[in-house]
């Protein structure tokens, strides 16, 4: 089967060519202001970063070299080639990095319940006040936007070295960022069964217990889950800064240049962080469905 | 109005067995995982050395420092934390970049639709996951004694902890691509290069263009902590000031690291809005 495409009369078909060739001329010419503009602030940051383009190509060698060296013994062997040697702080680092899983535990469930507490007022559809709303809704940000090693930098000083200060600055991060997903979920709430309870007279406690609570309760989970698989990485550097885990022994490992520590400790995090994704991704998936797990 | 006939209860029961007599097992499943978090909660505040005594001295010293703090003053050094705020700006814009440029061409390799074969796509993600396992502050220290103390090695921590995700999440927006316009490039005689420019590239810039926009804004809050471990940029100001508990510029610099953050936020919000449209941002 054929049909002929029908050709405009040369007169009607120019103008249309002119007006579809100024229009790609247009977008051409914005792609390619931005992409100046894109460019001049590159060189500005470049500037403002000392970054020294000739010399990256041999730094670039020493980044290589540095992964050869961590992945060579004191003796000149291969890591792989004696693992006892390799991983001969083994029990020490274990027990640092089952700390490392406690402090993040720990930091998680005290932010969930504090975000627990603080979400139903930030939510549009729950709060009992508007200013209360504004006034929780910008503590969470305070909580969230500033990092949690500086949160744990200040509380070392506080609270003295140790766990106590990783995990309490976990625990502020985490509330911060756990009230807004918390909340978010709870504006997406259905509001018939509130106005159910609410019409039998109950108070808004019992409002957000007997309606709120049954339809959010599984998202909750599922966030306070995923925050822990984010807070044991958070927690695996709040050693650097004297708050505990096993970021104080890599620290050290780094600073003092024991090579082959480094190497080791670095693939103790790595295999932890991958099970604890992946054995929290597991429990998602069992708990609320496929869905959750993404 | 109509009266609803009396339920029987023998019937019900008998007819939905599942609602009135749960097997033990799923009815004390979530007590029992309760009970057994809130165990292991305890057990964490005990082992990590948690005591009433220590909280309320702390909360009292903390009392004290946020007092301290008040009114925020950066003293005489608002020019060199202005410097270093542009510093940790620059950090993040250019780390990120790096990566993203870096890591387009390996995505590929990690895309299904690409390479179909598993022998290349399976190292190639593997390798993105461990470099994600690793945090940014880890990339920093390691760039540190690689190419000594100030922002370079904070973009290049930036750069490579970023080449792990945006690996991932170009190769996922790659395997997400319609496959129709891939085989119309074919169908009309292109080679797989044609392919990957005319066919994938136009679906996929955008989505990347997107994400690459929301790093930079997450990569600010990234590099005001790199300094930290002496990165360059604002956390080292930071961390300096905490060290030697000046908390009025303390508080200073936490609120212009605020500020910056919100101002990034508002202006690559506006930017992605006019790439992608608001449907995308979310």
């Amino acid at each position: 089967m054929t049909s002929a495409v029908s050709i405009l009369p040369g007169a009607q078909l120019a103008i249309l060519n002119a007006a579809y060739r100024g229009a790609v001329a247009r977008k051409r010419l914005r792609l390619a202001l931005a992409a100046a503009a894109f460019l001049a602030a590159l060189v500005v940051a470049a500037v403002g970063a000392e970054v020294n383009l000739r010399t990256l190509f041999t730094y670039f060698g020493n980044f290589i070299n540095y992964f050869d060296r961590i992945l060579t013994l004191e003796d000149g062997t291969r890591v792989w080639s004696n693992p006892a040697e390799w991983f001969w702080g083994w029990r020490k680092w274990l027990w640092m990095l089952a700390e490392t899983i406690l402090i993040s535990y720990v930091g998680t469930m005290i932010g969930a319940v504090l975000a627990f507490a603080l979400n139903f007022f930030a939510a549009q559809n729950t709060s009992p006040a508007p200013w209360l709303r504004f006034v929780i809704r910008r503590l969470l940000e305070f909580a969230r936007t500033v990092p949690g090693i500086v949160f744990a930098l200040i509380f070392v000083i506080a609270f003295g070295l140790g766990p106590m200060a990783g995990v309490l600055a976990i625990a502020i991060h985490s509330t911060g960022a756990l009230g807004k997903l918390f909340s978010e979920i709870v504006e997406n709430a259905d509001m018939k069964p509130v106005e159910g309870v609410r019409s039998t007279g109950a108070s808004w406690l019992s409002c957000m217990r007997f309606a709120v609570l049954p339809q959010v309760s599984a998202g909750y989970a599922s966030y306070a889950l995923l925050r822990f698989e984010i807070n044991v990485r958070e927690a695996s550097v709040m050693g650097f800064v004297g708050a505990g885990g096993i970021g104080q022994e890599l620290v050290v490992a780094i600073r003092k240049f024991y090579y082959s520590d480094v190497s080791a400790i670095l693939i103790t995090i790595i295999v932890t962080v991958f099970i604890i994704d992946i054995a929290t991704g597991w429990l998602r998936g069992r708990l609320f469905g496929k869905d959750a797990r993404a | 109005m109509s009266q609803l006939p009396k339920p029987d209860r023998e019937q019900l029961r008998a007819k939905y067995p599942d609602v009135f007599d749960r097997p033990a097992a799923t009815r004390l499943a979530m007590p029992a995982m309760i009970v057994a978090a809130f165990a292991v909660f305890i057990f964490g505040l005990v082992d990590l050395d948690f005591s009433l005594a220590k909280l309320f001295a702390g909360l009292s010293q903390l009392g004290w420092i946020t007092l301290m703090m008040i009114p925020p003053d950066p003293g005489s050094s608002l020019p060199a934390y202005l410097s270093a705020l542009g510093e940790t700006l620059s950090i993040a814009l250019l780390g990120t970049t790096i990566a993203a440029i870096v890591a387009l061409p390996f995505s590929l390799l990690a895309a299904r639709n690409v390479i179909p074969s598993g022998w290349l796509r399976f190292p190639v993600r593997r390798a993105f996951d461990s470099i994600r396992g690793v945090d940014t502050l880890i990339w920093a220290l390691v760039w540190i004694n690689v190419v000594g103390l100030g922002p370079f090695a904070g973009v290049l921590a930036i750069a490579v902890a970023d080449f792990g995700a945006f690996g991932k999440l170009f190769s996922e927006a790659i395997e997400a691509a319609d496959k129709k316009q891939v085989e119309g490039i074919r169908a009309s005689g292109g080679n797989a290069l044609h392919e990957i420019r005319f066919g994938l590239m136009p679906q996929v810039l955008p989505v990347i263009a997107g994400q690459v926009l929301y790093f930079i804004e997450s990569n600010t809050r990234s590099a005001t902590i790199i300094g930290i471990v002496g990165a360059g940029g604002i956390g080292l100001q930071l961390a300096e000031q905490i060290r030697v508990l000046e908390w009025q510029k303390v508080s200073f610099l936490i609120l212009m690291i605020l500020v910056a953050v919100a101002a990034i936020d508002w202006i690559s919000g506006k930017l992605r809005f006019a790439i992608i449209g608001q449907r995308a941002i979310a």
